[in-house]
């Protein structure tokens, strides 16, 4: 496959030794894990959903017009239907009232999809500490980057999506729902490690085992 | 030009601008009124409050501008504790005139005016919703602004800024059920 991006994948290095061994590989050809080229996809098609409620709402459209130019990162195609987003920007502070809106169009997105709590308002409830006005949006929904400013700069608002790439890029989807259980995890690590593709069945597999003692015996080793 | 209410003066402004008063002090004597920079002011009692705003009306008062209220919870020399504001204005006349009324706990009621001006159903609501004042005779008084399932009236001066933790109920998405 022909990929022209400086850094595509980060191949694992003894999967590549092994792979390389094995394979002749020409020239403009990369060997990836499909998650990698999964995440690699997502992070650079996000389609933001614009909750913006306030003047950080002004920054956003800035961050999206032509001076500072989303498209750029890939995540210039604003949805106003939460169908069709994966990523949703609440620019502005929410009050009680709409709190349940936000909740039903964060329900509405399907996966996956991701968060960012535009400026000090949406994160912290800002300068709006009364009656009716949300305390943070994460006391509610889940947010994955939090943007400080009262509005942030649309260059601090790229900055978090850059970052969210990042972040998109090494965990995968948030949830990781298609590969949610741990011996599932297991499983794809070892089909890296082993470089045997025929032992999938973990009762068999020797560094399935292995792993599965050594989480046992520290249960606090990430999984991933 | 004093900054204090002068409640001496109640004869006519020398520019005829306040006619409308004029009338209503003839027909309803004995009301508290007062002029603050060329402005008529008149508090009514709220058992008489339908009978003036009716008499006003019917003198011109065609626009009911505004409808509000005040709180004069441990207000020095307050007498009661809320203090209904009704704005009129006569709009061939350009004559403006303030109609005060004041309510007091547990229950504080004034008649409504939907009936004489229609604009006043969203404006009492309002009142209502934010200070608790119930206008008898209001068609539809429901909240304007809270969510419906809001108990208390957040403008009261007893009612903390930061809320009785009404804004903190609601449940909680996290990323395992979205």
């Amino acid at each position: 496959m022909a990929v022209t991006s400086p850094q595509p994948f980060t191949a694992l290095p003894k999967a590549k030794s092994q792979l390389d061994a094995r394979l002749e590989l020409p020239e403009n050809v990369v060997v990836s894990r499909l998650d990698e080229l999964a995440s690699w996809c997502r992070k650079n098609s996000l389609w933001p959903m614009p909750f913006a409620t306030a003047c950080c709402g002004i920054e956003l459209m800035a961050t999206g017009a032509a001076k500072h130019d989303l498209a750029r990162f890939g995540a210039e195609v604003f949805r106003f239907s939460p169908r069709q987003c994966d990523l949703m920007i609440v620019a502005g502070r929410v009050v009680m009232k709409m709190l349940p809106v936000l909740q039903r169009i964060w329900l509405q997105m399907s996966e996956p999809k991701w968060c960012i709590s535009m400026g000090a308002c949406a994160s912290t409830g800002g300068v709006f500490d009364t009656y009716a006005v949300v305390q943070g949006i994460d006391r509610f929904i889940p947010v994955d980057m939090y943007v400080p400013g009262c509005p942030p700069r649309p260059e601090q608002l790229i900055q978090a999506i850059i970052d969210l790439q990042d972040k998109i890029q090494a965990e995968g989807t948030i949830t990781g729902r298609e590969f949610d259980t741990a011996a599932r995890q297991l499983r794809k690590r070892a089909l890296t490690e082993s470089g045997d593709l025929l032992t999938l069945d973990a009762s068999r597999n020797p560094v399935v085992q292995r792993q599965l003692a050594a989480q046992r015996t520290s249960p606090s080793t990430p999984v991933r | 030009m004093s900054a204090e209410p002068d409640t001496s003066i109640d004869s006519p402004l020398a520019d005829g601008s306040d006619l409308g008063f004029q009338a209503l002090a003839a027909a309803m004597p004995g009301l508290e009124t007062s002029l603050f920079r060329g402005q008529r002011r008149v508090v009514v009692p709220s058992a008489s409050l339908t009978d003036a705003m009716k008499r006003l009306k019917e003198s011109g008062f065609d626009l009911l501008v505004d409808v509000t209220c005040v709180d004069y919870l441990e207000y020095r020399g307050a007498t009661s504790r809320y203090g209904l504001v009704y704005l009129l204005a006569n709009t061939r006349t350009n004559e403006r005139l303030t109609v005060r009324c004041f309510a007091d706990d547990p229950e504080p009621t004034v008649p409504s005016m939907v009936p004489l001006w229609p604009a006043a159903n969203w404006l009492e609501r309002e009142v209502w919703d934010m200070f608790g004042i119930q206008f008898a005779g209001h068609p539809d008084l429901r909240r304007l602004m809270m969510p419906e399932e809001f108990i208390a009236h957040p403008l009261r001066k007893d009612y903390p800024l930061q809320g009785k933790g009404e804004r903190h109920n609601f449940p909680v998405i996290s990323r395992e059920q979205s």
